[in-house]
């Protein structure tokens, strides 16, 4: 189905093109109002352990802490070293396109739900608003502040929900494995059908739009590869390839925001097993945007990987960690000012920590944000400050983007 | 205008047809014997022991020896087969009652208690918990299936106080071993309390304390062992719960199951589960009342639900969730849960469980130990809706010989919410594919 027949349809309908919400941004030039640079943010659920990520070794308290974590040797700078699942990144950061944010946190505090932990982080508020009030995300509302931009923009990529992109600003959504194939006929039927339930009616709209734009191209979701690759090697991960090469191919052309969420950092028990996975995971996202875009957009991209909060210093009873608070942000990409590791470390004494129990955060998650995204695409300080993340003070600038 | 029974077997059951469906009737079904457990069966732990224990000796065996691969695949494929019966089964009773009242409600408990299978070995664990400690207490007090999810075995894997030992506990000590956060921060947050309730870090570490002990192994299923359980009393919520063995665990849970947050927190998920996501405070309130008034009778508060106004809004405001849109379906289409249990195993997983997962909702995988989202908006997206037109597209015409004729099809499978809209659309479509399809697809079979 092309665009002409879609709306050949939409007419035998009868449906009111001027109350048509597909047709406003069809309309609309393709964004540029962002500029040539690309922004990737990945929701990193289920509480990453940023102490693990990024192991403050040379912290005199740390070893003593997690006696059956292994340390890892592979330094970064000061105190930390990254964790050895992650070590195919090596290269990168001496290239200076890999960081990362030690001791941050969102707002939320003391609870340590997860669910609370993410709707806040996707919220981008802070504690002052009800948990759940704020009915967008934070990258939405940078898009609802940016005149002239197309749904084509911004991409939610994945079969999960990500308030993070959710709002009146315009975006998409995409997952793999889902086609759509209707004659003109039953399309036009079916937009009858919609027509008076905007629910419907919006999510229809954009489904018949994809499906047409995407039929044949969307890679299949396939199962994981298993194989006895050794910690840290680059290995491959079909569903997140498929993510990947889809949200590439989309910020090679005229996309400039992708978003999707990577889960199972909820390690509990057996850290030092189950954290290699996700690791692996995250690290394939990295490495396989790197390769799937080329130089030249690789050059332009920042990805910010983000969590709801970190996890308890000291480890469980079950060689695992419990739900804390300060934890890691990992940032990559060609145009990021890579090879630090940013924030103020607080240090692991039992006066220093959180509540006796966590890392103390010295930033707030969201400040890193806004200033990725004010050195991305310029976006005023008052406006980051007010209508993306109403109410923060994004502090000095950490000058995080080239 | 909605019909009440239209309104009756779209929000409160499997859809149509449904029979004469009233408040009555709706809440008759749970004062009957359970004849659909009778029909369809599932099965327990202990059906499900043995085979999850060959399946673990299978995959030790081939540690050592890969020659056993066969006897491995052998061991996993039978476990499979016993956990997609009990699949079959639940999906089977959903087709076959009469309203479906009674499954609704299990399936909003399996939600509440989430679990997940870890490993292939374990597939069968969700649905033992749904059959050993849910459904026998369905339409009973809520503290007793507090306890009983509680003490399960799938639960203590899935949120791992199988592995939490009491530091000061004989092999907390011997051993240098400790607890464990995850069951007792679910079990107040998600579970009883609800995390908008006045409890903190250190009531969920007490807690923790305090179910020290909670194990499980593929022998016995559940055991306690008093050498992990930290010695002397615990204090959650300003209570002091003290003693040996499981008498001071069941007594903390029977408290939280009577707390008054606990009450609202389990008023206000059934209200927003089977009436609106945004449901009339009032309605909760009455629930919430009728709760602490009968120390947590389910009973009590479903029919405190059903006996108020705002549960029969003529307005469905909530989206069918994949599972029960494909199962509705399957129900106006006509066809049985014998017809389903006959399905091979192929069919059954290409046109239900795939197109469910396609949908966002992949059976028994939700994301977090919080299961499904409630919004209509977390369902009904582009992707989401787009999955539900193809499978109502492709499916039907592969299950249903011949297909029925689309205009009486949209009268059957939506009764008095059939509106002018899908009925002009259904008589002009092209084929009687699409005419059924649109059905389907259509707001009003997706809402409920």
């Amino acid at each position: 189905m092309d665009r002409r027949q879609f709306l050949r349809g939409m007419t035998v309908a009868g449906c009111s093109a001027a109350a048509h919400p597909l047709l406003t941004s069809v309309t609309l030039a393709t964004g540029r109002g962002l500029g040539e640079n690309r922004l990737v943010v990945v929701i990193l659920r289920g509480a990453m352990d940023g102490l693990d990520v990024v192991q403050p070794v040379g912290d005199r308290d740390f070893a003593g802490l997690r006696p059956d974590l292994p340390a890892s040797a592979m330094m970064l700078s000061g105190p930390f070293a990254l964790h050895p699942a992650l070590g195919g990144l090596q290269g990168l950061w001496q290239a200076g396109q890999l960081g990362f944010v030690q001791a941050t946190s969102t707002p939320y505090r003391d609870k340590r739900s997860h669910f609370d932990g993410q709707s806040l982080l996707e919220a981008g508020t802070g504690m002052d608003v009800a948990l759940g009030a704020q009915r967008d995300g934070w990258l939405n509302r940078m898009l609802q502040t940016v005149p002239g931009l197309s749904a084509e923009t911004a991409y939610a990529v994945g079969r999960e929900a990500l308030p993070l992109l959710a709002g009146r600003g315009p975006s998409r959504a995409w997952t793999p494995d889902v086609s759509l194939v209707l004659s003109s006929q039953a399309q036009g039927l079916l937009d009858h059908i919609y027509h008076e339930d905007d629910l419907f009616r919006e999510a229809g709209m954009e489904a018949l739009e994809l499906s047409s734009e995407l039929s044949g191209r969307a890679p299949r979701a396939a199962r994981e590869v298993s194989g006895g690759k050794g910690l840290g090697e680059d290995r491959a991960w079909p569903d997140i390839d498929g993510l990947v090469d889809f949200a590439a191919g989309r910020l090679v052309g005229d996309t400039r925001i992708a978003a999707f969420s990577l889960a199972g950092w909820d390690t509990h028990r057996n850290q030092n097993g189950a954290i290699a996975r996700p690791l692996s995971r995250l690290q394939r996202v990295i490495l396989r945007m790197q390769a799937q875009m080329g130089a030249d957009v690789w050059g332009r991209t920042t990805l910010i990987a983000m969590t709801e909060f970190g996890r308890t210093v000291r480890q469980n009873g079950t060689g695992g960690t419990d739900h804390g608070t300060g934890g890691a942000m990992v940032l990559a990409g060609g145009a990021l000012r890579g090879g630090s590791v940013y924030g103020d470390w607080p240090g692991l004494s039992e006066a220093a920590l959180y509540d006796r129990r966590d890392l103390m955060p010295t930033s707030d998650v969201r400040a890193w944000a806004a200033w990725s995204m004010r050195g991305l695409f310029g976006l005023e300080r008052a406006v980051l400050e007010r209508a993306v993340f109403p109410g923060l003070d994004m502090g000095a600038d950490p000058k995080l983007i080239l | 205008m909605m019909d009440i029974p239209t309104l009756a077997a779209f929000r409160f059951g499997y859809g149509l047809p449904a029979g004469a469906a009233t408040a009555d009737a709706v809440l008759a079904g749970l004062f009957a014997p359970d004849d659909m457990a009778a029909r369809h069966q599932t099965i327990g732990l202990g059906d499900a022991l043995p085979l999850m224990a060959r399946a673990h000796e299978a995959r030790k065996m081939l540690r050592q020896d890969a020659t056993q691969r066969a006897a491995y695949r052998t061991a996993i494929r039978e476990v499979t087969a016993a956990a997609e019966a009990g699949v079959r089964a639940q999906f089977a009773r959903c087709l076959d009652a009469p309203i479906g009242f009674r499954e609704r409600l299990t399936a909003f408990w399996a939600d509440h208690f989430t679990t997940k299978a870890r490993s292939a070995a374990e597939r069968p664990l969700p649905g033992t918990l749904v059959h050993d400690a849910l459904r026998p207490h369905v339409t009973g007090r809520f503290a007793d299936m507090l306890i009983a999810a509680t003490l399960h075995p799938a639960m203590l894997v899935f949120l791992d106080q199988s592995a939490s030992v009491g530091p000061l506990s004989p092999v907390g000590k011997r051993r240098n071993r400790g607890v464990n956060e995850n069951l007792a921060r679910e079990v107040m947050e998600l579970h009883s309390l609800g995390v908008t309730a006045d409890y903190g870090q250190a009531d969920v570490r007490q807690m923790a304390l305090l179910l020290t002990g909670l194990d499980s192994n593929l022998r016995d299923g559940f055991v306690f062992h008093p050498d992990r359980a930290e010695p002397g009393a615990e204090v959650v919520l300003g209570t002091s719960y003290g003693g040996d063995g499981l008498d001071p665990i069941k007594a903390a849970l029977t408290d939280l199951a009577r707390h008054p947050a606990t009450a609202a927190h389990i008023a206000g998920k059934l209200a927003v589960h089977f009436v609106s996501d945004a449901p009339d405070p009032d309605l909760v309130r009455a629930m919430t009342a009728t709760y602490l008034e009968t120390d947590g009778d389910l009973l009590a508060v479903y029919g405190s639900m059903l006996n108020h106004p705002s549960a029969w809004v003529p307005e469905l405001m909530k989206a069918r969730q994949p599972v029960e849109f494909v199962l509705a379906a399957l129900r106006s289409l006509g066809m049985t849960g014998d017809d389903l249990q006959r399905m091979g195993s192929g069919p059954f997983s290409r046109m239900i469980l795939k197109p469910m997962g396609r949908m966002g909702q992949d059976w028994q995988q939700p994301v977090g130990p919080d299961g499904w989202a409630e919004e209509a908006e977390a369902w009904i997206t582009p992707q989401g809706l787009s999955a539900r037109i193809t499978w109502a597209m492709e499916v039907p015409g592969r299950l249903v010989r011949p297909m029925p004729d689309p205009v009486a099809f949209a009268r059957r499978a939506l009764g008095s919410a059939a509106d002018e809209r899908v009925l002009w659309a259904v008589a002009r479509a092209e084929s009687t594919r699409e005419g059924v399809g649109l059905v389907l697809a259509a707001p009003a079979f997706n809402r409920r």
